[in-house]
């Protein structure tokens, strides 16, 4: 049954393991794909150098979030204890660093712990309920022990027939179009493919 | 195609860099081979068995023996909520703390649990950095026990207030008083560090359930299920351009977490070592807290993971090696603690102040020589046998010389509160603390609460990190290239739910 071309989402392969899905990984990113992916059960050592990434910027959004914390404890502590209602308890002064440590220490921790989720949410796209590879039945193994590659059709260099060839040579197998919706004849055995929360 | 030339030379550059890297890999494995190093999965499970193993424990029915156990503990929490809205509808009269015990069995039992949560933190957070490959297996259970014992320590200090409906003036929020809180005191900063902690620590086990919450939800064979571990997955599709912010997000929390474990404890002792009490201001409290903390919390990770990995048959993923370092651990702060407890004499009378001397007198010799005795005999006495392997090796005799420390924990933060202040200055405010049957049952009922927690936790959350575990075994080596193609799926075994 052909589908339509313009709901087609890329060309999956599957790989027999991390080894073999790096090793592939290292040939698309030198033959210059740019909208690719793998997947795998784990994060993969050097994967990363592999598919030519650059550092993660997760720890910029963490240094934002641990600068407003700093900042945010000391105007609260400053604001409240020297500015709008300075009130002597022990002799101590309204304001000093010593004691106002363990705030800034714990806010800067709590909105670095922030910063670093919300980066890490916008960065990964999260939460994205529904993707299509999703709609690749064998798929549902990539969290278990299955280590997959897809190349997707919005690449410049994809095309249909050369893009399968190349993964054939890369050792995938089961190489499979992936549609952005989902199969409307699914494998009987499996009625659960269908869709997906 | 932009500029080919220069991204070559990177490429390369790279490749290279990779090429080394695997050169001076495989000589560390040829050289791992003459070393007799246990595998932290026994029995070279193959991935698919591990994902099972553990899904399976969350998907089959639940064991006649969980259903006890938890409508048990159940029963036990709810004495928790009887109690507080006895101790609320009645007066905090109902507890025994009094002049001049004013901090007794509820302080004792805050700093109790909330030591308990530090080993969870510990081995998610710095064992993680340190590199520490076999926490990869108790991490989760850990991290989950770290979160019910917060949970169970912060009941006490909120009813500590007396009247609870005040309780929100801990936080800043402007009132009608137009009066602040005060930044200098400790107490205050107990409550920043302890919802800083606990909310760090959900952050990050949240963080590490979501790709194992994934498998849940690939496996799901009900709608329901499929939904509800969809939502809570955010659509994880373990894609490398998910896991490359993953492990960057994953490791700047544990850099965060590792400070934040050791603040936690020390702020807690700061309660104590900044008031001018004999026998609590001292500046050893806060290594000596840390150190007590882990201890007692690597003691209770010992008490839930031995019954659970016999129950569900997880020796293969909880190894004996697992259970030989963590007493190890015990061993290592059991030991820092008893040097505490010397150290902590030995100023005192090195000081040659009467008063310090006096109190450190009477908790060894006073009226509560018997929680003093029971203290050291827990702590300091019970660990030493760790020396041993036998000791170590059986885990039902690692079982039973954990409920030591579990017992000389909860002693130890009762000697520190109670016998420094039943004695003040003037011996006409000398007092003796005994519990009512509401400060008993309340603390009974939060070991209910802690364990009824931990049973729902291991019914309905996979109690193993799967994919941290995958990773350390050889398979996820990507360089590892024993039997390259013919661990394809060809020789999976097919039907996995086969051998429940």
């Amino acid at each position: 049954m052909s589908r339509p071309e313009s709901t087609l989402h890329g060309l999956g392969a599957e790989f027999p393991s991390a080894a073999s899905l790096m090793h592939a990984a290292e040939k698309v990113r030198d033959s210059g794909f740019r909208k690719w992916d793998v997947y795998s059960p784990f994060p993969i050592h050097g994967m990363d150098a592999a598919m030519g990434f650059q550092r993660s910027r997760v720890s910029l959004f963490s240094l934002l979030g641990g600068i407003t914390g700093l900042t945010s404890a000391f105007v609260l502590i400053y604001y409240t204890s020297a500015l709008n209602y300075p009130l002597i308890v022990q002799g101590k002064p309204y304001f000093a660093l010593e004691p106002s440590m363990p705030i800034f220490f714990e806010l800067t921790v709590l909105l670095t712990a922030f910063g670093t989720i919300i980066g890490l949410l916008l960065l990964t796209l999260m939460p994205r309920l529904h993707h299509p590879v999703f709609n690749w039945d064998r798929f549902k193994r990539v969290s278990d022990d299955g280590f997959f590659l897809v190349l997707e059709a919005g690449d410049p260099r994809f095309e249909k027939g050369a893009s399968r060839r190349f993964l054939e040579e890369l050792g995938g197998s089961h190489i499979t179009e992936i549609y952005q919706d989902p199969d409307p004849f699914p494998h009987p055995a499996r009625p659960e493919a269908k869709g997906h929360a | 195609m932009g500029n080919p030339t220069a991204r070559k030379t990177g490429t390369a550059r790279r490749k290279e860099a990779i090429d080394a890297r695997s050169h001076s890999e495989a000589a560390f494995a040829k050289a791992a081979e003459y070393i007799d190093r246990k595998p932290l999965v026994s029995n070279k499970r193959p991935l698919s068995w591990i994902t099972d193993h553990v899904c399976r424990i969350v998907e089959q029915p639940a064991p006649l023996w969980w259903w006890i156990a938890t409508v048990f503990f159940g029963a036990v929490a709810a004495l928790t909520p009887a109690m507080l809205t006895y101790l609320v509808a009645t007066g905090v009269g109902v507890w025994g703390l009094n002049v001049p015990v004013c901090w007794a069995w509820d302080i004792t039992n805050f700093v109790f649990w909330i030591g308990i949560g530090h080993a969870g933190t510990l081995i998610s957070a710095i064992l993680f950095l340190t590199r520490q490959k076999w926490r990869t297996s108790i991490n989760r259970s850990a991290e989950a026990m770290t979160i019910f014992a917060v949970i169970c320590a912060g009941i006490f200090p909120a009813f500590h207030v007396g009247r609870i409906w005040f309780a929100w003036f801990l936080f800043p929020i402007p009132n009608a008083n137009a009066i602040w809180q005060n930044f200098r005191s400790p107490l205050l900063w107990d409550v920043f560090a302890v919802s800083t902690y606990f909310t760090v620590s959900l952050i990050f086990w949240y963080l590490g359930l979501i790709p194992d919450l994934a498998s849940l939800r690939d496996r799901a064979t009900t709608r329901l299920r499929q939904m509800v571990y969809g939502l809570l997955s955010l659509g994880w599709r373990g894609s490398n351009r998910q896991w490359t912010h993953y492990e960057k997000a994953y490791l700047i929390l544990a850099g965060i977490s590792t400070p934040l474990v050791l603040s936690v404890h020390s702020v807690v002792s700061f309660d104590f070592a900044t008031s001018i009490v004999p026998g609590w201001h001292t500046t050893i409290f806060p290594p000596y807290f840390v150190a007590g903390a882990i201890f007692g919390g690597f003691a209770m990770v010992l008490t839930l993971l031995i019954p659970f990995r016999e129950l569900y048959g997880l020796h293969d993923l909880v190894t004996d090696k697992h259970i030989d370092n963590m007493c190890k651990i015990t061993l290592l702060t059991g030991s820092l603690v008893g040097y505490a407890y010397s150290m902590e004499f030995f100023i005192a009378w090195y000081s040659g102040n009467p008063y310090e001397i006096y109190a450190f007198m009477n908790r060894a010799f006073g009226p509560y020589w018997w929680a003093y005795w029971a203290m050291i005999t827990c702590n300091v006495i019970a660990p030493q046998l760790f020396w041993f392997k036998y000791c170590r090796q059986n885990p039902w005799v690692v079982l039973a010389l954990v409920m030591f420390p579990n017992t000389g924990m909860w002693f130890e933060r009762f000697v520190i509160i109670v016998t420094s202040i039943h004695r003040d200055f003037l011996p006409s405010s000398w007092g003796y603390f005994s519990p009512t049957w509401v400060d008993i049952t309340l603390f009974i009922g939060t070991i209910g609460l802690f364990v009824f927690l931990f049973l729902l936790f291991v019914r309905f959350l996979p109690m193993i990190t799967m994919f941290e575990v995958k990773n350390v075994t050889p398979e996820a080596d990507p360089h590892h290239h024993g039997e390259h193609d013919s661990h394809g799926h060809a020789s999976r075994p097919a039907p996995a739910k086969a051998h429940a």
